[in-house]
């Protein structure tokens, strides 16, 4: 690991600034989040990604205040944070709905904070004209909220929550309710002010895009559980489960039996060269679309097998095909499309050879 | 133009059931006293041209000029805007703890409680009212509780407490339904959202929650206080001689007295007094549809 590469979590010298040790939180009988342990060190841009439902928001709400571990210890910068109400907390939030007080203009929505700490007039006058100022809404310090745009609030509540200059600032959900368009240009922007103000990043999202666009680390969480955290590349050239692979982009999962260097898949078809050090037994080959090359001939490499085009959906740059394998199975192969639709050669219903290199896939044994 | 036939029958409906009394009563309030049936002159016929001319003719103000004569009446516009003010601050002090619960409450205890609150509509006001006699009276049901615990009993009806009691109970959905309206459009986050930025509960409770029951809490308060001025029932039932509202002085003068033409003008000043609340809170509501 270089010295310029950001990865404080492979440093053993760092101290973590958010720490969660074994945090259960119940409600009532149901387990939202089941003896979770994360460390996230000061600077990071840090995701919590999962599908609705899985306990991401309750273990942000946590951080916040907002609600109380049933178990486990949260700390802030090796403080614990247990007896420590949300108002005392060095932590803000940007709320999924924007939370902007409606009865206040953009100005005093971003003052609010600043004046509760009793910061003098001119300094709270000074810290807004800086928060307008990063995120370009000078024009529209006097408007209400319901008299700008859905971007533009978004805009607000993040001015509003970096006002105070957290050291952790928290995002729900922060750009659900933007398009398309706009929520990708948001995400670099939000990046950009991450690393101008220096402050360490917390975001919830169920957008696996979104995540891996902005995010330092990520944590993959499913019913409560953390299923891996790793960097954005880590998890998708590395996913430690089939879970992991399937949310993070789209995967071929082909089951079988392991035997150290080959998979035995189907009857009567010849075993998969597949390089890895998993323990042998049953287990899952995963490959992602685009690393199966797909051709009319039989291709030399590690693995090939036929199949019949059962189709074909056209992305415009890429073309994604459906291939059925013998014993039934559809695998999805991606290639670009560097040629002009018209000269495409491979069409539905065609046979067709699928093939990779033996280091092209993964053995996953849960 | 089916748009302007829609909106003929609102204007119909306060030709009839507004203006044209109106217009009656205005009128009486500019005859004269009269020992008669009815009890003023001229009578006026719109059958009968001539008798037109003998109504212009005894046009004045002398019924006005005797209600600002009479220490009485306006005394009794006062005190009735006395008692309505007080009774709009209680029924507030007693509304919004109760809009607040309601609105805090789960889910699925709301139509319950607000089931509770309108329960008492679907039985007559007056029937309610007299029910507050069988519990405030001397040897009534509250100072035979009062008797079992061993506390002197209390003489409140007949006085200006019974009448704020009954005035209380009786316009407090009022004061209540409009109040948890506002309240539970408030989106919780918000109140998070204080907290977040370093305020404590009751603080985000004076900022935030009540600025945004603003609205709730205009729509109460006059929805109580206009009614209240003119209250009649209430201060006849559980008042004394000496609790005085124009509501109960009208009625006397009309019934008791037979003054027509007095009780006629009274009516009028009244309505002029509550018109101005009501303009009011028209421009406040319309100042809220403009934000």
């Amino acid at each position: 690991m270089t010295d310029d590469v950001f990865a404080p979590w492979n440093d053993p010298g760092q101290s973590p600034l958010i720490r969660y040790a074994n945090v259960t939180k119940k409600f009532g009988e149901f387990t939202a989040i089941d003896n979770v342990s994360i460390d996230i060190f000061p600077g990071e841009f840090f995701a919590l990604l999962g599908p609705s439902g899985c306990g991401k928001t309750t273990l942000m709400r946590m951080l916040a205040g907002f609600e109380t571990p049933t178990s486990g210890i949260i700390s802030l910068g090796g403080q614990d944070m247990g007896n420590v109400p949300p108002n005392k907390r060095p932590v803000n939030m940007m709320f999924q709905s924007y939370a902007l007080f409606p009865h206040m203009n953009v100005w005093d929505n971003i003052a609010f904070g600043l004046r509760r700490d009793g910061l003098p007039k001119d300094q709270v006058a000074a810290r807004v004209e800086e928060m307008l100022r990063l995120v370009q809404l000078q024009k529209f310090a006097k408007r209400k909220p319901d008299a700008i745009s859905g971007g533009q609030r978004q805009r607000v509540a993040l001015a509003r929550s970096l006002a105070k200059a957290p050291k952790v600032l928290l995002l729900d959900e922060p750009l659900g309710a933007l398009d398309k368009k706009l929520r990708q240009e948001t995400q670099f922007e939000l990046v950009d002010i991450q690393e101008k103000t220096g402050t360490t990043f917390m975001i919830v999202t169920h957008d696996q895009e979104e995540a891996m666009t902005v995010s330092t680390r990520i944590a993959v969480m499913d019913e409560g559980i953390i299923k891996q955290i790793d960097t954005p590349a880590s998890l998708y050239e590395a996913p430690n489960s089939r879970y992991v692979a399937d949310f993070i982009g789209d995967v071929n999962l082909i089951e079988g039996d392991w035997r150290g260097d080959t998979l035995h898949w189907a009857e009567g078809q010849t075993p998969l060269a597949v390089q890895s050090d998993a323990p042998v037994g049953k287990a899952w080959l995963a490959l992602r679309p685009e690393k199966i090359a797909i051709s009319k001939d039989q291709a030399k490499a590690d693995n090939a097998i036929p199949g019949q085009v059962i189709d074909i959906a056209y992305l415009g740059n890429l073309s994604t095909y459906v291939v059925e394998i013998p014993g039934g199975q559809k695998i999805r192969a991606q290639a670009t499309n560097a040629r002009r639709l018209s000269r495409r050669d491979i069409t539905w219903n065609d046979t067709v050879w699928l093939s990779w290199t033996s280091t092209a896939g993964l053995v996953l044994s849960e | 133009m089916i748009r302007r036939v829609i909106l003929w029958p609102p204007y119909i409906w306060l030709l009839i059931l507004f203006l044209l009394p109106f217009a009656l009563v205005f009128k009486i309030a500019l005859s004269d006293y009269a020992i008669a049936i009815p009890p003023y002159t001229p009578t006026f016929d719109w059958a009968d041209p001539s008798s037109w001319g003998a109504t212009l003719g005894a046009l004045d103000f002398e019924n006005f000029q005797w209600l600002l004569d009479d220490p009485l009446y306006y005394t009794a516009y006062l005190s009735s805007l006395r008692i309505a003010l007080v009774a709009t601050v209680l029924a507030l002090l007693i509304g919004y703890p109760m809009a607040y619960a309601m609105a805090r409450a789960p889910a699925h205890w709301r139509p319950l409680l607000m089931m509770l609150v309108i329960l008492p509509f679907w039985s007559s006001f007056l029937i309610r009212i007299y029910a507050w006699i069988g519990i405030l009276s001397n040897e009534g049901f509250l100072n035979m509780v009062l008797g079992w615990v061993g506390i002197p009993p209390l003489s409140i009806i007949n006085t200006n407490t019974a009448v704020y009691i009954g005035l209380v109970y009786a316009y407090l959905p009022f004061m209540i339904l409009p109040i948890f309206a506002s309240l539970d459009r408030i989106d919780p986050s918000l109140l998070e959202a204080a907290e977040d930025l370093g305020c404590s509960r009751t603080e985000a409770f004076w900022r935030i929650t009540v600025p945004l029951s603003k609205a709730g809490i205009f729509a109460g308060c006059f929805l109580v206080f206009i009614p209240v001025v003119g209250e009649y029932i209430v201060p006849s039932l559980l008042g004394g001689s000496n609790t005085l509202m124009i509501g109960k002085v009208l009625v006397e003068e009309f019934f008791n007295n037979r003054d027509w033409t007095v009780a006629s003008a009274v009516a009028v000043v009244l309505l002029f007094v509550l018109v101005i609340p009501i303009v009011l809170f028209q421009r406040s509501a319309e100042r809220r549809d403009a934000t």
